[in-house]
């Protein structure tokens, strides 16, 4: 899983019905410390309560699919959970 | 399967149930020297990995299920080892 801040809300005008009750929205994945790195995507939303701002963090490929209720749908990014804090530890501690 | 090593956790109340009770872990990916590549990934803990430790991190869905015990489980990576040592053979 990796990171990702909500940039907003993808609102179709047509889906294949398998898609159409699953919320979209527009991701910006970040690297460990919050930065934008990578081009954005569209997560379907598992948790359907991430909203424009919030980080989250979110999978890729068949696992996305098993993150949404129902789970059986055609998606390949979708978010797990919402970000509370991401504690790194400090670089010192870090090294062995 | 990857080394990696633990550079912080996540701290999540909304998510899906199997996030509930686990821990998550950030881990930085390592090179085949042991330095860090610039990727990172965001790993559950099946061993009780702690900060600092070079850890092996499998990277696939249906093994990560399986060590869950739950076959609708929404994740791919998860610490499964904790490393001694990398010996690297460069003759």
């Amino acid at each position: 899983m990796l990171l990702g801040r909500v940039i907003g809300t993808v609102v179709p005008a047509m889906l294949v019905d398998e898609l159409s009750s699953t919320p979209l929205l527009w991701i910006q994945p970040l690297d460990r410390e919050g930065r934008p790195e990578g081009d954005p995507l569209v997560c379907a939303d598992g948790t359907r309560m991430a909203g424009p701002g919030q980080v989250i963090y979110w999978v890729a490929s068949r696992e996305a699919a098993l993150a949404l209720d129902p789970w059986f749908v055609p998606v390949d990014d979708a978010i797990v959970g919402l970000v509370d804090e991401v504690r790194l530890y400090p670089p010192e501690d870090s090294r062995k | 399967m990857i080394l990696g090593r633990i550079v912080g956790s996540v701290v999540s109340t909304i998510h899906h149930p199997i996030v509930e009770g686990a821990r998550l872990l950030v881990a930085e990916r390592l090179d085949a020297g042991g330095q860090p590549t610039g990727g990172y990934v965001i790993a559950f803990d099946a061993i009780g990995a702690g900060k600092g430790e070079t850890v092996l991190i499998l990277d696939e869905g249906s093994g990560a299920r399986q060590i869950l015990d739950d076959d609708k489980a929404p994740v791919r990576s998860i610490v499964v080892g904790i490393v001694d040592e990398v010996e690297l053979n460069t003759s």
